[in-house]
């Protein structure tokens, strides 16, 4: 018995019990919804937004946002590009492509932290300047990527499975260690708890900030590595509002806005579900304008859920 | 009388907020095994002052000597190497943690920067027994929690780290009587141990019943340092709402 209550306490728990219930009627609605192809599909597409919404669920965990998630894959994305297109390895080309995301993301977090700038209105700027950045650096042309590395990453499978959905895999395994089991996790959960009481306590507040934002910009790299890979092209202007989304998995995912509670892998299981939305809702000929109705009013949904339950608890 | 060193020298010091003048050439000692309260009424510069030995702030002017020794206080963690621990006014502990995650926070055990969760969690279980806390669970909440297990709590880790000197910030401001008679017990107790203990509250009954001796303070002055029975409440009061000391030539030591 107890056991099942800790169970039910975990948000995981009831957000995948959410997700199951969805793809269970959309197999019923739709037989081609369970199909192999439409999985692998649905896979790919959530690889971009789940990435992302990773590095976003530890910032909201710790009380900032990141709306410059986006850009900052666009520039990392187009830094590939640009690298390749100039003759560098595809190997060094990666690494530059996500150095320029763990740059952006350490700006982010000093801007924050010694600037005194909030988050939304930091990162505000960063998702104009990355994206004007990206503008700049290749005249808004896109370049094109035929390098073997990232037509393996964008149509490659690996036991069946689409490579994409192996990175997914792999950042939330490091990301649910991080978050967990590690001093700096349990700092993110103090931070966004009461960041005064963190400090009076002595933890290096500014310093973990920084350290927040740079893996979201990491992991804003990680994404335009598979966005490469999917696309085969760097198009500067890629991913506009993706931020939105990503901020969207992690508020279905049931991770409280307010900071300190919430678990990071909620956001998988909350991208799945917008996704999921997306995709049934074509293969069942709905029109786009309606999943954009019903996605909104998910969200809203979504935190009505939270609340309740932490009313009644 | 013998060379005692004081565990706390606080000499000349002086804060300003931009234009705001918090705290003018302020002196305070702190001896082991003494209760020493630091009184005066909101905006008199106490918490300013204990923010600053805390290293929560940081002096404009003047030196502050640890064990005789000078001290470069620039953070709440060179404070805590120096044996100096705060318990705040308002509850400081993170209501979206455990207990043991309160306990630790900003100095985890850990190896290799991953948490060592069962040693925390078992020393913190040891921790709160020694202290007569009970507490429902050491994986529930805080938050969920008495105001009274939280402050315990607080203590608990105020004094696990090896403490000499211990800053109370009105810690029964927000406690019912029982809990605050269990604070107090604890705090004899702490005493004993040669810990010394700097008591800032306004409640002036429980000041004169249970300090050593009083720091008054006006405007961010020092308006007199004495022993507590030198004075009666009365005239406590009084030296803390006009700001004047009031002279003693007789019996009491002259300031």
């Amino acid at each position: 018995m107890k056991s099942i209550e800790r169970l039910k306490s975990q948000p995981l728990t009831w957000i995948i019990l959410v997700a199951l219930a969805l793809m269970l009627t959309l197999s019923f609605a739709s037989p081609y919804f369970m199909t192999l192809g439409n999985m692998t599909n649905l896979m790919k597409q959530v690889s971009i937004v789940a990435i992302l919404a990773a590095g976003q669920g530890i910032v909201i965990i710790s009380g900032g946002i990141d709306l410059s998630v986006g850009s900052v894959l666009a520039l990392s994305a187009v830094t590939i590009g640009w690298l390749i297109e100039a003759g560098v390895p595809s190997g060094l080309a990666t690494i530059g492509g996500l150095a320029v995301g763990t740059l952006a993301g350490w700006i982010n977090g000093m801007v924050i932290t010694r600037g005194r700038i909030p988050p939304f209105i930091a990162t505000l700027g960063m998702l104009g300047i990355a994206r004007g950045v990206a503008l700049v650096i290749t005249n808004g042309v896109s370049y094109q990527v035929l390098d073997p590395l990232f037509l393996f990453i964008g149509n490659s499978k690996l036991a069946g499975l689409p490579i994409p959905l192996f990175f997914v895999i792999g950042v939330y395994a490091v990301i649910c260690v991080m978050m967990h089991l590690t001093v700096l996790g349990r700092h993110v959960y103090a931070i966004g708890g009461d960041e005064r009481v963190a400090r009076l306590e002595g933890i290096p507040v500014d310093r973990q900030k920084v350290k927040i934002y740079m893996l979201c910009g990491f992991l804003s790299g990680v994404a335009a590595v598979v966005l490469v890979g999917r696309l085969a092209a760097t198009p500067p202007s890629v991913a506009e509002g993706i931020e939105l989304q990503a901020i969207a998995a992690v508020i279905i995912g049931g991770v409280s806005f307010a900071g300190g509670r919430g678990i990071v892998a909620t956001a998988l299981v909350g991208a799945l579900i917008m996704a999921m939305i997306t995709n049934g809702l074509n293969i069942l000929g709905i029109s786009s304008f309606y999943q954009q109705v019903l996605i909104g009013m998910v969200i809203i949904a979504a935190v009505w859920l939270d609340n309740l339950k932490s009313r009644s608890g | 009388m013998t060379e005692i060193i004081p565990l706390v020298e606080m000499h000349h010091i002086s804060k300003h907020f931009g234009g705001l003048q918090a705290l003018t050439d302020v002196h305070l000692d702190l001896y082991p095994g003494e209760v020493l309260g630091v009184l005066g009424h909101n905006g008199a510069g106490k918490s300013t002052l204990i923010k600053i030995l805390a290293g929560a702030e940081m002096p404009n002017e003047g030196s502050i000597f640890v064990n005789g020794h000078e001290a470069h206080i620039g953070n709440p963690n060179d404070a805590r190497d120096l044996g100096i621990e705060t318990i705040y006014q308002e509850l400081a502990l993170c209501g979206n943690l455990s207990a043991p995650a309160n306990l630790f926070m900003g100095r985890e055990l850990q190896k290799w920067g991953f948490l060592r969760k069962r040693a925390m969690r078992d020393e913190a279980d040891k921790a709160l027994s020694r202290l007569n806390i009970r507490i429902k669970s050491l994986d529930a909440e805080v938050q969920s929690m008495s105001g009274g297990q939280r402050q315990s709590i607080s203590i608990a880790r105020a004094v696990h780290f090896d403490t000499k000197i211990l800053i109370m910030d009105e810690p029964t401001a927000a406690l019912g009587m029982e809990e605050s008679k269990k604070v107090m017990d604890l705090i004899v107790e702490l005493k004993k141990r040669g810990l010394g203990i700097i008591w800032i509250s306004h409640d002036i009954h429980e000041v004169y019943n249970f300090t050593d001796r009083i720091a008054i303070l006006n405007g961010g002055r020092n308006v007199i340092t004495a022993g507590t029975r030198e004075f009666s409440q009365d005239e406590i009061v009084s030296m803390i709402i006009s700001g004047k000391a009031i002279e003693r030539d007789a019996g009491g030591v002259a300031q």
